[in-house]
């Protein structure tokens, strides 16, 4: 069917026959919907009242969906057909990007610094956007933490945000038990972070690929159920408010100053506004994503990391030219762990109270799926993903409970799109010879 | 010792439901090596079908329970097992061939895409079901504690065995089953020689997926009440049993679904029922650092 399509323009006989296929593949699409409708939507079970359920009839719902399934997979057909002749080669803006020299890579990246640097003070700026742009930011930063580990060490971690509670809750306790301010308690996060991430590493990391995503994802719910069970230290479900807020140099961002110390907004001579804090956070987590940046390039130039990239490559040749694996993949699992805990101590600063129901699984998933989405192994993929993933929610607020159902379409419509990633860039970052152009354009 | 038989029989009850589920992850592993994410959501979906059509049977009319439940058994699982196939046709199959973690990343997006849809359409709050078989024997008294046998967990356990029987052969007996197990060596080559490749992937997803029916059924009719968040933990302790007793083998998924359910039972029979979802985690670590391909599992050949 695939062959008879080409000729189908020219005859007009295999082209009807195309068509009987086409309405035929509809059609069965739509009983498949039917089949799938008819349990779940045109049944419905309510509550009558004592305990005891009863059920609705909602048949014409069933039939709505068979249309919009018949009508939905006939146009995508059709439009298939049409976008089939034309060559694969333009695949568009991404493409184009995927296969740019670094020079327009970095004056991408350049825009998008600059851009982020002067987001709060551009006119359409609110307090909403350079909220949503903090958001988007510690996404980024959690993105790029678990790019060392997905993206260039190769390791599939799916419990990642067990080190984000881990930084959130040190920094937390830290700051309830010890007083410590953001800034004193930061290194600890990551450090503490970090520290879990090689004890878990540990025992696990000789394990190959989907044995070590089950082992991280496990690992994630037991520090979850941890920090929900264990309440005299981590209270519990409830979990621990009045987080510290971080201040600029020692100046506080408040309305009047506790005994004779002076908040921002008097040093400066400035009206208070409350907006002065929201634009602070945004720049620290700028600054944070950025040393996190400038820290993974540097990373990739030094043998460690190359040594990831290499791993992920080829494990057993690595082995013959005498890395020692476990230590690499542990260095990367650390140190993807530690840049979790810095986001995670900025998390709990930003929010001021954290609880276990901000570290489920459903995180872990979001940013896999930004740092997967993004292509894995790219940074700037991973901003994109980010903006995509955080935003997307945002716009589907019109559609209230739709949301998360649109979100779910939404991951399964862009990785069928785009497999690779948004980005699909993974080339080493130290090769021999110039590629060749067959490789490139892979 | 009456405490420890209870806990024996609890635990075994809980585990043929896990394996159930369990079976339907490690025959999509072994096929074609994904981590069917969205598996959780089919037996969520499965619990759903059956409770419906419970209710249905009910206002039919149906009074003999024995062919209220075998009517309730076949469409539950015919309708879940399309639910399956329909997975399996929208999100992974576009994406065979792709990077290993796109299909992954898909499976995390069909599942919250199946949570959500469920919720939408049957409401957010828990689904209560009568008891439709009650009483059971009491095997064995001693100081007032009595350990008992529910007919219930005598049925689960047993439509457990028949179906792991029943599948046993169709693997080891049928042109169905050894299709399966040349896609399982290799794919490509199964291909070559004239295996369907993408109907034995279908129906491998319609086959889990059936089976994760009969778990759902199963647990419906055994805690009475079904809500539309159970596929996550019971998915994640799934995957975990295939995963100890070695992905890709049958008997290994059924073996650790017990152990699993084992596992669960005892640690909230005898130490803090708070932390039982820790349990099965932590045995799964310790497993997995002394025999990294789970119990039954073969070692992986490591090629250049």
């Amino acid at each position: 069917m695939t062959a008879a399509s080409g000729f189908a323009a020219e005859n007009p006989a295999r082209a009807s026959a195309d068509w009987a296929v086409e309405l035929k593949d509809a059609g069965l699409a739509a009983l498949a919907a039917t089949l799938l409708a008819l349990p779940l939507m045109g049944l419905q079970t309510y509550d009558v009242g004592g305990g005891a359920l009863g059920v609705r009839t909602r048949f014409d719902w069933v039939v709505v969906a068979a249309a919009a399934v018949f009508a939905g997979r006939l146009i995508l057909r059709i439009c298939h057909r049409l976008t089939r002749r034309r060559e694969r080669r333009s695949d568009g803006v991404l493409a184009s990007l995927t296969a740019s020299t670094s020079r327009r890579t970095s004056l991408l990246a350049a825009t998008g610094i600059a851009f982020a640097v002067a987001l709060p003070v551009l006119p359409f700026s609110s307090r909403y956007l350079i909220d949503l742009g903090t958001t988007v930011l510690i996404y980024v930063m959690l993105g790029w933490g678990l790019n060392i580990v997905v993206g260039l060490a190769g390791l599939l971690d799916l419990g990642y945000v067990a080190f984000y509670a881990v930084g959130a809750y040190t920094f937390a306790l830290l700051a309830r038990d010890l007083g410590l301010t953001f800034w004193q308690a930061l290194p600890f996060s990551g450090l503490v972070a970090a520290g879990f991430g090689v004890i878990l590493g540990f025992p696990v990391l000789r394990l190959r690929g989907d044995y070590l995503a089950i082992v991280t994802l496990g690992f994630g719910e037991i520090i979850r159920i941890v920090l929900v069970n264990w309440s005299p230290v981590t209270g519990g479900p409830n979990g621990i408010s009045d987080i510290p807020r971080p201040s600029f140099f020692g100046l506080p961002f408040a309305r009047s100053s506790p005994e004779g110390a002076t908040t921002f907004a008097q040093f400066f001579g400035l009206e208070f506004s409350p907006n002065q804090r929201v634009v602070f956070l945004y720049f620290v987590i700028l600054a944070l994503a950025l040393v996190t940046n400038l820290f993974t390039l540097r990373l990739r130039k030094l043998p460690i990391g190359r040594a990831w990239e290499a791993l992920r490559e080829d494990e057993v040749a690595c082995r013959a030219l005498g890395i020692n694996p476990t230590n690499v993949k542990l260095s990367a699992f650390g140190i993807g762990a530690m840049l979790g805990g810095f986001a995670g101590c900025f998390f709990a600063t930003r929010q001021g109270f954290i609880s276990p129901e901000s570290f489920t699984f459903t995180e872990s998933a979001t940013i896999l799926a930004i740092v997967v989405l993004g292509g894995a192994g790219s940074q700037i993929g991973v901003v994109l993903a980010a903006i995509l993933l955080v935003t997307l929610p945002e716009l589907g607020r019109a559609f209230a409970e739709f949301r998360m159902l649109l979100f779910g379409a939404a991951m399964v419509a862009i990785m069928a799109w785009r497999p690779r990633g948004l980005l699909a860039y993974r080339e080493p970052s130290l090769h021999l010879a110039p590629r060749p152009r067959w490789a490139r354009l892979r | 010792m009456a405490y420890f038989l209870q806990q024996l029989i609890n635990g075994l009850t809980l585990g043929s439901i896990y394996g159930l589920i369990a079976i339907g992850y490690t025959m999509v592993y072994g096929i074609i090596g994904m981590i069917n994410f969205a598996h959780g959501e089919i037996y969520m979906i499965g619990a759903f079908i059956s409770i419906i059509a419970l209710l249905v049977l009910g206002l039919a009319g149906v009074t003999c329970v024995p062919l209220a439940l075998a009517l309730v058994l076949l469409t539950t699982m015919f309708f879940t097992s399309i639910y399956g196939w329909a997975v399996e046709r929208v999100a992974y199959r576009p994406l065979r061939g792709s990077p290993r973690l796109a299909p992954l990343i898909s499976a995390i997006g069909t599942s919250i895409f199946l949570l959500n849809y469920v919720q939408i359409l049957q409401g957010a709050r828990g689904k209560p079901m009568p008891p439709l078989i009650q009483g059971g024997f009491t095997l064995y008294e001693s100081g007032g504690f009595s350990v008992r046998l529910s007919y219930l967990q005598l049925l689960i356990i047993l439509v457990t065995l028949a179906l792991m029987a029943g599948f046993t052969t169709v693997i080891a007996t049928t042109s169905l089953g050894r299709a399966q197990r040349a896609c399982e060596q290799d794919i490509g080559m199964a291909a070559l020689l004239g295996v369907n490749v993408d109907q034995v992937i279908s129906t491998t997803f319609m086959m889990g997926a059936a089976l994760a029916a009969v778990a759902g059924l199963m647990v419906t009719l055994y805690y009475g009440v079904v809500d539309f968040f159970i596929g996550f933990l019971a998915g994640v302790k799934a995957f975990t049993a295939a995963v100890l007793g070695g992905i890709g083998s049958l008997p290994g998924a059924m073996l650790g679904g017990v152990l699993i359910g084992l596992i669960e039972a005892f640690w909230s029979g005898y130490f803090t029922v708070e932390y039982k979802d820790v349990s099965g985690f932590a045995v799964l670590i310790l497993v997995l650092v002394f025999r990294p391909t789970g119990l039954l599992g073969r070692p992986e050949l490591e090629k250049v």
